[in-house]
């Protein structure tokens, strides 16, 4: 009986397994790639692009100056922003009801009108209050200036952006305070650790994982919202600064282009930004080697070999790791 | 002074809204005492231990470590609630070992029993690092000083989180369930761990479902059991002859 059967296993020609084609999926492929390869080459060729006028443009002083005006809009709004985001969170999950609700309040202002809108009323400010005062209320003020002299139209469109900005990163800011255990908390308090240790050691360092992923979509956001402060009006930024150029010499759809150009390249930056910022905080979750130092050594060791096992410890359970690669670093 | 008990908890009461978990709890521990809470979830053990540091609030009765009254301020036959700074500086000196380990993921094992000393006590990197690795030596995890918890077992989270503890140099030592959370097989590494800490005379509060580690290595045990303490006396005893009704049909369960 056994011998049938070994010999039956033996002579039994192997099933060939041939896997599942999918000739559509070529066939789809290959039309979208010649859709894509037609627009392009008609792009080219079509007179309205004007490549010749992009070209021109794309560092031409004027551009590249408004470019950088976009970037400081983007960062010092953004900044102003986070922290003013990070303290709005925090008073929201205070026990102090009035504290949580002055920050709902302001989470239901500025989350629930329009940016646009906003803007206009940050450029209406020197109407509204015509003078700054500074002093007690219902005495003469020590010191008083116009409204307009004190904020330009870039301090405004920068506070405008940030207070906007500020009522979306709260909340990104609280989502990612509450993703952290409350384990974590107790164990720093156990330690002796303050409320203010606390939250700079252990709490806010875990919760960036979670925070720097939509953070990271609203810094983008951030900087093609600056396109808007022409509400205010600012002028000097990016996209206000070519279209200005363009009704002068009628170049409309080239200037476009030069603006998309260089919103592309700061967002790009941008991203590329992120990951490393996301690989940062990863740091103990998710990558399964020991730490730093030890794969760096064992890099340094084995040049540009992969697949090296560090095995760590004697006398202790051995723990085998999975083989390391050393491109994927967290920092 | 070393004849004066380190805890003495006189009339403890705890309630959460109308739930009393805690209904007068009386006892000492001793300097170097080990003390084995046991009693079935929800007895009110954990709570009473977490009272002892002051991560739960005391609704009424005197808790006192080291002859210092945890969590309140005596003045004018009055009891002030201490402001959160004086609570941490209580802290200190009590370690905690938690259930679910709390070590701080995104910390080495080294950088996790370098915190406290080096934020909380201000000590210099250097010497608080020596310690620490001799801490985790003393664990038996030199090797693992450099891994991230989440590259840890259960039972070497744990060993770095009493590592962690003891890096604060506390005179008590609390464990809240410490081998629950663990596989069979990494239990008795943490025991062993404990033990040890026994052996060198370190006064432990244990809660714990661990009945043999009650009897070998705990000078007494307290049985609770709906907020009261039920029962309490030398392991051996309890454990071979519970007096009450409610320890024997606790103790025909778990043994």
């Amino acid at each position: 009986m056994t011998d049938t059967t070994a010999t039956g296993v033996k002579t039994e020609p192997g099933i060939k397994a041939i896997r599942l084609r999918h000739p559509w999926r070529n066939t789809f492929a290959v039309v979208l790639l010649l859709l894509v390869a037609l627009f392009i080459a008609d792009a080219a060729m079509r007179p309205a692009y004007d490549w010749p006028a992009v070209g021109k443009y794309l560092f031409d002083q004027r551009i590249s100056q408004a470019a950088f005006v976009t970037l400081q809009l983007t960062v010092y709004s953004m900044v102003i922003a986070i922290i003013l985001g990070v303290t709005l969170a925090i008073m929201r999950l205070s026990p102090n009801t009035v504290v949580s609700s002055i920050a709902w309040v302001y989470l239901w202002i500025f989350r629930g009108t329009p940016v646009y809108v906003q803007l206009a009323f940050w450029g209406l400010i020197g109407t509204i209050y015509q003078t700054i005062d500074i002093g007690l209320p219902f005495t003469d003020p020590w010191v008083s200036f116009p409204t307009r002299v004190a904020l330009s139209a870039f301090i405004l469109a920068i506070v405008g952006l940030a207070l906007n900005e500020a009522a979306y990163m709260a909340e990104i800011v609280r989502a990612g305070l509450l993703s952290v255990d409350s384990g974590q908390e107790e164990a720093a308090t156990a330690l002796g650790m303050s409320w203010f240790q606390t939250m700079v050691r252990v709490i806010v360092p875990q919760s960036m994982r979670v925070i720097i992923p939509p953070a990271g979509n609203e810094v983008i956001s951030m900087l093609k919202t600056t396109s808007l402060v022409t509400a205010i009006p600012f002028t000097l930024e990016l996209y206000t600064r070519s279209r200005d150029i363009a009704a002068v010499t009628f170049e409309t759809v080239p200037m476009l282009i030069v603006a998309s150009i260089w919103y592309l390249f700061f967002t790009s930056i941008l991203m590329v930004g992120q990951y490393f910022l996301e690989k940062r905080f990863a740091r103990g979750i998710g990558d399964r080697r020991p730490d730093k130092k030890a794969d760096d050594a064992t890099a340094s060791l084995t040049g540009t070999m992969t697949g090296v096992t560090p095995v760590i410890g004697s006398g202790q359970p051995t723990v085998v790791l999975p083989p390391t690669d050393p491109h994927k670093g967290d920092r | 002074m070393l004849d004066t008990p380190m805890v003495v908890a006189d009339r403890v009461s705890k309630s959460f809204g109308s739930n009393e978990v805690l209904k007068s709890i009386s006892l000492e521990v001793k300097r170097g005492e080990v003390m084995c809470l046991v009693g079935p979830s929800g007895s009110g053990k954990s709570t009473f231990l977490r009272c002892i540091n002051h991560l739960e609030v005391v609704s009424s009765g005197r808790l006192s470590v080291d002859g210092e009254l945890i969590g309140y301020r005596e003045a004018n036959h009055k009891l002030y609630e201490m402001r959160p700074k004086e609570a941490a500086r209580q802290r200190r000196d009590i370690g905690m070992v938690f259930q679910r380990f709390n070590l701080f993921p995104h910390m080495t094992a080294l950088q996790n029993v370098m915190e406290a000393p080096i934020r909380v006590k201000g000590l210099s990197k250097v010497g608080v690092e020596a310690n620490a690795r001799a801490l985790l030596a003393r664990v038996g995890l030199a090797e693992r000083a450099d891994y991230y918890p989440a590259h840890l077992s259960g039972g070497q989270q744990q060993r770095v989180a009493i590592a962690r503890a003891l890096a604060m140099e506390p005179k008590l030592m609390l464990f809240d369930e410490p081998t629950s959370a663990l596989d069979p097989e990494l239990v008795g590494e943490v025991l062993d761990v404990m033990q040890g800490l026994a052996r060198d005379g370190m006064t432990m509060i244990v809660v714990t479902h661990e009945m043999g580690f009650a009897r070998e290595v705990a000078d007494s045990l307290v049985f609770m059991d709906g907020g009261v303490v039920v029962e309490s006396g030398v392991p051996t005893e309890v454990l071979a002859n519970p007096q009450h009704h409610r320890t024997q049909a606790f103790l025909s369960k778990v043994l």
